[in-house]
Formats: structure tokens, sequence, C-alpha cells
């Protein structure tokens, strides 16, 4: 046993010094991380800014300019120009300088003085539709302000009931608090799948894995040699984008590092047995990093990091049900944003583990009879 | 007419402290229609001088004329005129063997009409037609670089530059690249500037030039450079019953540059015109007789005098083993991949301290023996037996037992010599004193102290080739398995590597060894000579030779026997079939 344990140790510290030493695997570990964090940290965001729309305004009144100047003067959208014709209209649409179009009527300023409802015609580039979606929710938030404004002024009562939303764990729906958390686990995810799956590929095509199999050292020994490098290393890579989190980007860590480590380990348990088994099959470092995209890419559209599971389909729903990630994001995101606990997340270890284990049972008899 | 003219040409990799000068201002001209070979140690430039030629790399300074165009500012012009073929060929393994060919002539745009003949004609000569639909990474090592060579010669260049084209082939293989070439310079009037790291192969072309770090050592024609050693070569009567321990007294003596065991006698060769003074305990082995000198010889004194006598042997190697019960014993051993008998009905035993060879061509069944040998691969069927240990049902245990250096010295390249080392120490399961007595007995024996930090992937080839064997070695193995070890290795380190493998079956390692070198095959105690997954002959060197031996070949080399036991055995198979 004693021996066992010496082997595994010797594999653990060739792993980390070849991963340390060697130039590219080195940048690996620690360039495309951080460039992805800033990437996603900063890039990817729900939020709309800075909409660019145009006006075509054939009423000639005072209300209709200051309700031009509410969507103008608003961070969201942005004044292209005041266009005087439908035909350019439709053409800053058409060739995508705007997204939006507003069309106001001739009667608007008219209607609404005379307390009659009035007209304005929204036109959005349904191409891209997720933005359209998000911009029409904007407008009208802007349009119902304008009319309570407008109620207000004329001294009329107000509506009877009035809708006070307020966001909890997320109070001004910062979409940076959503997404960064997130990243640590696709970034933790991408490492761990990396260190892993290709590392037994490596070495059978330098020629070092026969002669690590002619050693006393068994097939099981070389996995754990090789999972735990893979653990290791997910462990550093995940503290540091936590760190970056909370200092760099400013999102609250609000629940217990306890917590977020035991999620760590179980997380780190699938992803290295996953690992484990794409290199027990890849023949080359090219089979095994196309294995390692194969898996990652279904795994981070099917997590939930950022379309909703809930909106997907029964039959994806289930299929979601494997994957690792699915679980992680919970508790990252509880981890951050909710207070979470360990005792709070044991509902998502347990899958985790479950994936970690099976995967590991599969990849010890893939690796066995690859051997022969 | 000269075909290349090099003026004062340096090249030098990297920059700052990592700089390394690869040319140190060579000048050369090699005439139209003339055969040159380089020599010279790993790492001496000669596939930096191969590429400035093909205008793949531009020169530090110095000039460079290939066939009266300057390179590389022209090279774009000479492309069509020049056949480059680098130590491993670009074939493109899952297209067969008449698209590789389609691929290269369109690459050199030849005309549709004009490929049939020209495919014909090459396919003919490197008797490749029967393969035409083969892919090429189903071919073996020798027939792949036969394709290349192919590959290289579509386009019908006047210049032909030959990097290495026969490492790693058989003899037989090897003897048909030749005939390839050779018939391209008499048909076709081809220059042919080719590196080797066989003599025999250098002592076969006009002109050779011996390269040592960068510079010129010497060149000149191969009697040329040999002829001031007139009458530095001996060999030494029958030595059979005491060879490795005769011989490493022998290079002991004062004056003998070199000593390599040849059939029953041992060549050597002096630093000065005179025979040997062999003590008193080596009376009994008659007087040194005169004979011709080769080109191995300049070599070898060349570079003697140049980097100074090699200290390997501490201690004198024992001889000739006991008769113990024997350590490797196969039988009736079968391996099938699919239908595909890679070895069928093999049978041999190895003794202790034994070296012992397996040779055969590229494809033969040795690899896959071998590799059934280290527990690598299982058999289809018989026995195997390791150290007393089953190998069928306790590979783990037999593992304990044996040492393996692999084709590619498989190290871990980015950890330093130091690392690769304690790593294989624990890897055996030392620890403590041991550990650090095996660790510091690798770096004084295999003389690594002075490269100890440094990255194993950086090391010279000839210092990989120690370091792997030094890891092979960590746990003091009773069998060491040695698979080509020796491939690409310049012959100084080839001699060291052998007296090192002498040493150690001198102290009971038994050493089973696969080789191409035929020269090597002489140093082992016992042989076995595969083709087509049979053994076809085994016994000691002599006894191989020996079933060649006829009027007309009175004194066959090994290369001979090879050469004819196979074709021979193919033969019979062939008509068999």
């Amino acid at each position: 046993m004693r021996s066992r344990i010496r082997r595994v140790l010797a594999l653990t510290i060739k792993e980390l010094l070849a991963l340390l030493r060697d130039p590219a695997s080195r940048a690996v570990l620690i360039g495309p991380p951080l460039i992805q964090l800033l990437v996603f940290g900063y890039a990817a965001t729900f939020e709309l800014k800075h909409v660019p729309f145009v006006v075509y305004n054939q009423d000639q009144g005072q209300l209709s300019r200051e309700f031009i100047a509410r969507f103008a003067g608003s961070p969201t959208f942005d004044l292209l120009h005041v266009v005087h014709d439908q035909h350019a209209l439709e053409q800053a649409i058409d060739d995508k300088s705007v997204l939006m179009a507003m069309d106001i009527g001739p009667t608007f300023t008219s209607d609404m003085e005379r307390g009659k409802p009035t007209h304005v015609q929204l036109i959005l580039d349904g191409r891209d539709s997720n933005t359209a979606g998000l911009a029409t929710g904007y407008a009208q938030s802007i349009v119902t302000t304008f009319n309570e404004a407008q109620i207000a002024a004329s001294g009329a009562s107000p509506p009877s009931t009035v809708l006070i939303d307020r966001a909890w764990f997320n109070p001004n729906l910062d979409s940076k608090w959503f997404i960064v958390p997130g990243i640590c686990g696709i970034l933790m995810l991408l490492v761990s799948l990396l260190t892993t799956g290709l590392s037994v590929a490596r070495e059978r095509e330098m020629g070092t894995f026969d002669q690590l199999l002619v050693t006393p050292i068994n097939p099981t020994e070389i996995l754990l040699g090789k999972a735990i490098p893979g653990f290791l290393v997910g462990i550093l890579e995940g503290s540091f984008i936590v760190l970056a989190t909370i200092f760099w980007f400013h999102v609250p860590f609000t629940g217990s590092l306890l917590g977020l480590y035991l999620g760590f380990l179980c997380f780190l348990l699938a992803t290295v047995g996953i690992g484990l088994m794409i290199s027990s099959l890849a023949v080359t470092q090219q089979q095994g990093l196309l294995g390692v995209f194969l898996f990652m890419v279904p795994a981070i559209v099917l997590s939930g990091f950022s379309t909703p599971i809930a909106n997907m389909p029964k039959i994806v729903q289930d299929i979601t049900l494997v994957d690792p990630l699915r679980y992680f994001l919970i508790i990252l995101r509880g981890s951050f944003l909710e207070g979470g606990s360990a005792a709070m997340f044991w509902p998502q270890y347990w899958p985790l583990i479950v994936i970690g284990a099976i995967s590991m049972v599969v990849a010890s008899k893939l690796f066995r009879s690859r051997l022969g | 007419m000269n075909a290349i003219v090099v003026d004062h040409l340096s090249k030098s990799f990297g920059k700052g402290a990592e700089r390394r000068d690869a040319l140190k201002g060579i000048s050369l001209q090699l005439a139209a229609g003339s055969m040159t070979a380089i020599i010279g140690p790993d790492g001496a430039g000669k596939t930096t001088l191969l590429r400035l030629l093909a205008g793949i790399l531009t020169p530090l300074a110095g000039d460079i004329r290939v066939l009266d165009h300057a390179i590389p500012q022209e090279a774009l012009a000479l492309q069509n005129q020049i056949g480059y073929m680098p130590q491993r060929f670009g074939l493109y393994e899952d297209l067969t063997v008449e698209e590789n060919l389609d691929l290269f002539a369109s690459l050199h745009s030849i005309p549709g009409t004009m490929r049939e003949d020209r495919f014909d004609e090459l396919l003919t000569m490197t008797a490749l037609g029967p393969f035409r639909k083969r892919l090429a990474g189903k071919l073996s090592g020798g027939m792949k670089q036969k394709l290349g060579l192919a590959c290289t010669l579509i386009h019908s260049p006047q210049l032909l530059l030959l990097d290495e084209a026969s490492v790693g082939v058989d003899p037989i293989s090897r003897r048909e690249l030749w005939s390839i070439i050779q018939q391209q310079v008499a048909s076709r009037n081809v220059t042919v500037l080719l590196s080797t790291a066989y003599m025999n192969e250098a002592e076969r072309c006009d002109h050779v030039v011996l390269l040592q770090e960068g510079e010129i050592l010497a060149q000149g024609n191969p009697a040329q450079l040999a002829a001031p050693l007139q009458g530095h070569a001996f060999v030494l009567g029958d030595i059979s019953t005491a060879p490795r321990s005769l011989q490493a007294s022998v290079s002991q003596l004062p004056d003998v540059i070199d000593t390599v065991i040849q059939g029953d006698g041992l060549r050597i060769v002096m630093d000065k015109p005179e025979p040997p003074v062999l003590p008193e305990k080596l009376a009994g082995y008659g007087t040194p007789k005169p004979v011709p000198t080769r080109l191995e010889d300049a070599f070898v004194s060349l570079l003697f005098h140049r980097v100074g006598r090699h200290s390997i042997t501490h201690r004198l190697p024992r001889d000739t083993p006991g008769d113990d019960a024997p350590v490797v014993v196969v039988k009736d051993l079968y391996r099938y991949f699919g239908q595909f008998a890679a070895a069928k009905n093999v049978s041999f035993s190895v003794h202790k301290g034994e070296i012992f060879g397996l040779l055969g061509a590229n494809g033969a069944g040795k690899s896959t023996t071998f590799r059934m040998l280290c527990g690598l691969l299982p058999s289809s069927s018989g026995t195997l037996r390791v150290a007393g240990v089953d190998l069928r049902t306790a590979t783990a245990e037999a593992r304990a037992h044996i040492g393996y250096v692999s084709q590619k010295f498989a190290l871990y390249g980015p950890l330093s010599v130091q690392q690769n080392l304690s790593f294989f120490a624990s890897a055996y399961g030392l620890e403590g004193r041991r550990r650090n007595d095996r660790i510091a007995w690798a770096l004084d024996e295999m003389e690594l102290k002075q490269y100890s930090g440094m990255n194993a992937g950086s090391l010279p080839l000839g210092y990989k080739q120690r370091l792997a064997l030094a890891c092979a070695l960590m746990h003091e193995p009773e069998i060491l398995f040695l698979d080509e070890p020796t491939s690409g290795v310049d012959p100084l380190a080839r001699r060291e590597f052998w007296a090192r493998v002498n040493a150690l079956a001198g102290d009971g390692t038994t050493c089973l060894v696969t080789t191409h070198f035929m020269e090597e095959a002489e140093y082992c105690d016992h042989l076995v000579l595969m083709s087509l997954g049979e053994i076809l002959a085994q016994g000691t060197p002599t006894e191989i030779k020996a079933r060649v031996r006829r009027p007309e070949l009175p004194n066959p080399s090994m290369e001979d026997a090879f050469i004819s036991l196979i074709e021979e055995h193919e033969e019979v198979s062939r008509r068999a079939s």
C-alpha cells in the first residue's frame, strides 16, 4: 500500500512538472482562462445599452417631442436621426443601421390633450429576436412612466393597481452577477478536461506510455496519477477565478466557502472522470482534443449558463440531468448570490458524485481493455 | 561543372545565451553527376546544411549556388530541379500509394498525360507496383521510405538531397533504396548529396564530407580519407572464447583508437602504423595481422583526436555465461492481428548474461515478439516465461525484473534529467538510501552530471540514449530490453553504448536487443533471424554466417547472411503460397 502511494505520488509530481515546465502547456493553463474571463466578464452581457433608433414624427405638438426625449435620454436608446417619410424609416431597419424605428402619428399631441388613447408604432428588427424582445421590454417601461407622468400632470386619478418590482439576490439585475460565477464553472470544466483528456494520448505519442507500462506501476495507479493533477489544477484555477470574481468584478460572495469547495470537489470528480474516459479512448492528442470539445460545447449549452433549462423542451431537460455543469452552476450562483451552504447544495452534490463515480469506473474499464 | 558551390556558409539558431552555431563558415564544391555523403555525429549540422541547400532555411552568412542559381534568392526557380527528402518524409498515410504519387505529381504540375508512364517507371523501380492501392500508412517502414523516394523523384530532379534516407530501414530495403539512387546517377547524371549514419554507404560515394560541430573536419574521396591510416588496422586471431573481455582489455592498451568484434576476430585500429603490443596473458590469441583500412577507421580516428577517448569501461566485463537455467523462455508463441499472423511458432530461450539479438526486415515480427516479451502486448497462444515468471499470468511481477529502452528513447521532455531519474526511481519503487544511490550511480556512470538540470527534450541524442538506459536500469533489472537502441546515433556514441551493454552483460544482466546495424549483430552471443513472422535461423553470429558460406562467398559478412537468408525464405514462402 505504501509503495502504491509512493508511485501515485511520483506520477502526480511528474505530471505537474510536465505541465508547468513545458511553456506550451503552461500557456494553455494560464492564457485561455484569463482571456475567457475577460471576454465573458466584459463582453457577455444581457443588458441593452445604446440601442440605435430612428423616429418618423408626423406630429407637430409638444408632447411627441417630450415622448421622444424620454427615449433619447435613456441609457438604453440612442436617437440616430429623425426621418421624414415612411420609406426612410423602412430603409433604416433594412440596412441594419438601427434596431428600432418609431412612427408617431399626426394626431399624437391632440389625442393626448383630449384625453383620448393614441397609438405609437414601434418597428423592431426581428432578425435579432433576442435583442428585439429585450428592447420592447425597455420601451414598454419608458411608455409606462411617460403615461404616469401625463396622468399626474393632468391631475387625473392615478391607476388603482401599480406594479412595484424588486429583484432579490441581484437588486440591480446586473447581468455580470449572473454570468461571471458561471464562467468559473466553464473554465474549470475546460482546464480539468484538457489536463486529463490529453495526457494519456500525449504519452502515447511520445512513446513514454510504453515506458510506464513496463514499470511495476499498474493501470489504476496511472489513472490516479492522471486524475490528481486534474483535481489540483482545477481547484487552483477555480480559486483564482473566484477571487477575480469577487475582487475584480465585485460580485458579492454571500455563501459559505465550505459549500463552494465541496462543490469544486464533486464537480471535478465528474469532469476528471469524463476527461479520463476521453483519454482512454483517444490514441492521438488530436482525437483527445476533439473529444474534449465534443463534450464541452453541448455541456455548456445544456448547463443553463445562458439559456434557462426550464425553457428547454422536456426531452432536452432530461438530457441536462447528466450534465455536471448544470449542477455546478447552481452551486456557484447559489454560493455567490443566495448565501448557499453545504447543506443546501446536497441535491447538487449527489448527482455530481454519481456522474463522477460512473465515469471513473467506465474510464478504468476502458483503460484496462485498451491495454489488452 | 559544379552542381553545388558553398562558400563560407554559416547558420545559427536561437538568440542571446541560447544561440547555437549549427554551421561555422563551411565551403564545399560538388561536381555535377557525383554522389556525396555527409557523415558526422548528431548535431554536427548535417540536416541544417541539406535544408539550406534546399532553400528552406536562410543562411546567416556566406553564399550558396545550386545548379547555377543563388540560394535562397532564386529557390523558387529551382524547385523543379531539386528533390529534397527530409528525415521523416511527409507521406499522407490515409492516401494510397498511387494517390500519394498523384498528389506530388500535381504539386510539381506534371501533366496528366505524362503521369502514367512516370508512375509505372517509379513503381517498377521501387517494386511497389503490387501495392498501388494500398494505404501508405499500411506499408512497412522500408516500403514507406521507398515511396518517399519515389515521390521525391517524381519530377525527375537534377539534384537529390537525401537526409538519412536509410535510417531505421532493414538491410534489404536499404540495398533497394541504394540501387534506385545509383540508377538515377548512372542513367540521368543526377547529382546526389546525402547524409548517412552507415559508413559502408558513405564508402560507396565519390566524395565524403565529415562534419563535426558545424565544421568540416575532412573531405575527399573515401580512399583518400582512409589513406593516412594505411597500416594502422589489424585483426587479432580467433577470440570467440572470450570476445568481450578481450575487446575490453585490448581497448585499454596504449595507442589503440578503436576495437570492433568482427566474426571470430577483433579488429583493432592503432594511432601509429604499428601493431599493438599484447600483454603476456593475451599471448594465446596469436599476433595481430594487418588488414586494409576503411572509411570508418578514418572517421573514428579523426573524432578520436578531436573529442578524445571515450572512457567507458571502468571494469572488465566477464565473458560467456554459464549454462544456468534460461531466464527467458519462448515456446510456440503466436500472435494474430485479425487474420494476420504477426508471429508464428516462435521458440527460443535466452540464458543469463547473454546478449541476445533479434534481427529481421521491417515488418518481420520482431517488434511484435519484443513487445510480447516486455508484457506490452498479450500473446495469442504459446508459452512466455521471463525471469521464471509466466507473462500470461503475472505480468506485473515480471515487470520488476525487466528494463526497457524504447526506440525513440521515451523520456519526459519537459522534465530535467534529474527529474526523469527521480520519477523512474519512484516508478520502480526505490526508496531511501537505495534510491539516492541509484540516482547518483546513474548521473555518475552515464556521465550525465553536467546535464542534470537540463530538460531531457533538449539533450543531444547520444545523451538522451544514455538517460533512457539509466532510467531502464534504475532498479537493476535482470533482463534489459533494447529496441533499436542505436538508431540514428553516430558511430562513436554507438561504440560507447555497446561498451556499456557489454559491461552490463558481463555483470550478469541479460540483454535482448533488436537492431538494423548488422555489425552490431556481431556483438551478440546469440541471434534470432526473423522473416514474415517466423524464425528462420538462430545461433551464434558465426553459425549464422556459416549457413551462407559458399565457394564464391568464402567470408560472408553478417549483412550478406541476413540478405541471402531472408531472400531465400521469402522466395520459398512465395512459392508455397
